[in-house]
C-alpha cells in the first residue's frame, strides 16, 4: 500500500454503519529559501508581508524600482485590504527597491 | 559570486527530508537542468504530503512546480502533479463522511451530495486531460511581469474519473434564465478582505460539454489533498484555473459572475493573439479560456552531455487546447531544418501527446534541440515569444541545449 509521510487516513466504523473517513495532512513550515535578506526595513516589511502569504512570493519576483514595489503594495492594499500605514509602506518600498532593486 | 551551483546545493543541504546526497543529485540530469535554469536555479526541491520531490514556489500557500524530467512521457504521475493555490489557508482535512458538494442557485431541486452518492447515482465518465496553470512558464516573460514566477513545470496530464457536470446540473434542473455556474472549493482565507476563490462558466458551455466532469479519481487513485481531494471540476482543453479543487458548492446564477478570480484577474487582452506589444497594457480584456499550442522536449534535459556518434532517443510531450496534436517536429539546428517526430499512442485530444525521434550528434559541440507542434486545425507555435501584462498563454518554440563530449 502507498503511505506517504504525513498523511494519515481514518476509518472509524459508526453506528450506522456510515463509515466516517477523514484524510488529513501536515504541511511544512515557511522554506527559509523564502526569507527575506537584511537591510534596513526589513523587520516591518516582514511584519507587513507575512500575514496571507509567505515572503518567498516577494523574494521570487524580477528585481524593481520603487514604482513596480508601490504598485505592489497598493495591489496588497486595495484589493487585498493589507492594513499597512502609509508610514510603514513608505519603509517598505524603501527596503524592496534597495535590496530587490534593480 | 556564489554559483547557482553552490546555491543549488546550499538550498537542497539545507532540507532534511532529501536522503539522497546532494553530491548524487547534483549529477542527475534533473538537478542539472534545475541549476542551469535562470528562473529555478536556487530553488529547493521539497517533498509534500503525497508528493515526491517537486521544485517549491511558494510555502504559503503551497505552491510546487513539476521538474521537466517527468515531460518525456504522457502520464503525470499524482505524486509529481504540480500544486496551485491562490490563498492561505488550504484545506489538510477533509471527513469524507461529512463532505457534501452542492448545487443550488436557479434550479428546481438543491443537492447535497457525499462522494459515495457521486460514485453510485451518477455515470461515471473518464477524460485524460491535460491541466495547465495560465502562469506557467510566466518567469520566462521579457519584460518580466509579476506573479508566479513559474519556469515550464506547472503543468500535467492525467487520467480523471468521475461524474458529468451535465449530469449533476440536469438532477438539479436547471431553472430558465440561468446564465452561469460559479464553484469554489473548501479553501477560505483566513483574512476576509482577500477574495475567496471562485470561479464561473457559461451554463450553455457546460450543458454542451460532456468532458467537463466532477472527477474523484485521478491515474486510478483518490486524488491528492493538494490536488482537490475529494472532487475537483475538470475543464478539458480549458486552463487549470477554472478546475476547481477541494469543490464544495456550485451555484447557478443569472448573470455573468465578475469578482475578483474572474475580474480583473485571470483575463488576457481581447485581441486575436491574446497579446500585446510587450510592457503595454490592453484595451479590453477576456476571461482566459482555451489553452494554446505547446511542446517540449522531456529528455534529454537542457544542460544534459551527450556522446558524439552515439544515438539518443529525444522524447516529450505535444498538447493543445482540445483539438488535438496533429504533428511534431525537431530541429537540432536551432531551427534551420525541421524533421518530423514519431507520435506515441492518441490519448484524446485533451491529452499530452507522447512524441519520439532518434537524434544522433554527428560530432562534439553545442547543440540546441528544439521542437514545435501542430494541431488538428493548423495552430502552431512561434519563434517570437506573445506577451501580455499577467504573463498567460505563453507557447513560444522550446529549446534545450546539450553538450556532446
Ligand atoms: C491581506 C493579505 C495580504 C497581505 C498582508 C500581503 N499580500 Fe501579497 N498577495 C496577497 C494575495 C491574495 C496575492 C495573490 C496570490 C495569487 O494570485 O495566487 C498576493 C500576491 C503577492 C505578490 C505576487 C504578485 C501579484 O500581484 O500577485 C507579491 C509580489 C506580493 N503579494 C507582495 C506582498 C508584499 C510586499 C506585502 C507586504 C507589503 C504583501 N504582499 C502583503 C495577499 C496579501
Amino acid at each position: 500500500m502507498r503511505r506517504t509521510l504525513g498523511i494519515a487516513t481514518l476509518v472509524l466504523a459508526l453506528p450506522l454503519a456510515a463509515a466516517a473517513q477523514l484524510k488529513t495532512i501536515t504541511l511544512p513550515p515557511d522554506h527559509p529559501y523564502g526569507e527575506l535578506k537584511p537591510g534596513p526595513g526589513v523587520e516591518v516589511t516582514q511584519r507587513a508581508c507575512r500575514a496571507c502569504h509567505s515572503t518567498d512570493y516577494i523574494v521570487m519576483q524580477p528585481r524593481g524600482d520603487a514604482k513596480q514595489w508601490e504598485a505592489v503594495l497598493t495591489k496588497m492594499i486595495k484589493v487585498f485590504g493589507a492594513s499597512i500605514s502609509d508610514e510603514d509602506a513608505k519603509a517598505i518600498v524603501g527596503y524592496l527597491s534597495t535590496v530587490y532593486g534593480k | 559570486m556564489r554559483s547557482p551551483r553552490r546555491e543549488f546545493l546550499r538550498t537542497v543541504g539545507g532540507l532534511g527530508a532529501i536522503v539522497v546526497s546532494a553530491g548524487l543529485l547534483a549529477r542527475s540530469p534533473r538537478a542539472l537542468a534545475q541549476q542551469a535554469d535562470p528562473i529555478l536555479a536556487g530553488r529547493p526541491l521539497v517533498r509534500y504530503p503525497e508528493k515526491t520531490d517537486l521544485i517549491l514556489l511558494t510555502s504559503r500557500p503551497p505552491q510546487l512546480e513539476t521538474p521537466m524530467t517527468y515531460f518525456d512521457r504522457a502520464i503525470t504521475p499524482n505524486d509529481a502533479f504540480f500544486v496551485r493555490y491562490h490563498t492561505f489557508p488550504v484545506p489538510t482535512s477533509v471527513d469524507v463522511g461529512s463532505w457534501r458538494l452542492r448545487v443550488t442557485g436557479l434550479v428546481d431541486r438543491p443537492l447535497e451530495l457525499s462522494l459515495a452518492d457521486l460514485k453510485a447515482k451518477f455515470s461515471k465518465a473518464a477524460v485524460t486531460a491535460v491541466a495547465q496553470c495560465s502562469g506557467n512558464s510566466r518567469g520566462r516573460f521579457a519584460p518580466r511581469v509579476l506573479g508566479g514566477e513559474w519556469g515550464d513545470g506547472a503543468m500535467g496530464n492525467a487520467e480523471w474519473v468521475g461524474v458529468r457536470l451535465r449530469d449533476l446540473l440536469a438532477a438539479a434542473g436547471v431553472r430558465q434564465g440561468a446564465v452561469q455556474a460559479t464553484f469554489e472549493g473548501l479553501d477560505k482565507p483566513a483574512f476576509p478582505s482577500v477574495p475567496h476563490f471562485v470561479k464561473s462558466l457559461d451554463i450553455r458551455r457546460v450543458m454542451d460539454d460532456p468532458d467537463v466532469i466532477v472527477a474523484y479519481q485521478m491515474n486510478g487513485r483518490e486524488l491528492p489533498m493538494l490536488n482537490g481531494f475529494p472532487a475537483r471540476l475538470v475543464v478539458p482543453g480549458w486552463y487549470s484555473t477554472y478546475w476547481v479543487k477541494n469543490l464544495s458548492e456550485i451555484a447557478v446564477i443569472d448573470h455573468v459572475f465578475e469578482k475578483f478570480w474572474m475580474k480583473p484577474a485571470y483575463r488576457i487582452p481581447d485581441t486575436p493573439c491574446g497579446c500585446v506589444e510587450p510592457g503595454t497594457a490592453p484595451k479590453n480584456t477576456v476571461p482566459i479560456s482555451r489553452m494554446t499550442v505547446r511542446s517540449f522536449i522531456g529528455t534529454p534535459a537542457n544542460g544534459a552531455r551527450v556522446v558524439p556518434g552515439r544515438p539518443v532517443t529525444l522524447k516529450g510531450i505535444a498538447f493543445d487546447g482540445g483539438y488535438g496534436v496533429r504533428e511534431v517536429e525537431v530541429s537540432d539546428d536551432s531551427g534551420v531544418t525541421w524533421r518530423r517526430a514519431q507520435l506515441g499512442p492518441d490519448l484524446g485530444r485533451y491529452a499530452f501527446r507522447e512524441w519520439s525521434a532518434a537524434w544522433t550528434p554527428a560530432s562534439a559541440g553545442d547543440y540546441t534541440l528544439m521542437v514545435r507542434a501542430l494541431n488538428a486545425i493548423g495552430e502552431s507555435q512561434g519563434y517570437e515569444p506573445l506577451w501580455n501584462p499577467a504573463g498567460y498563454l505563453r507557447n513560444v518554440v522550446e529549446r534545450v541545449t546539450v553538450h556532446a563530449g
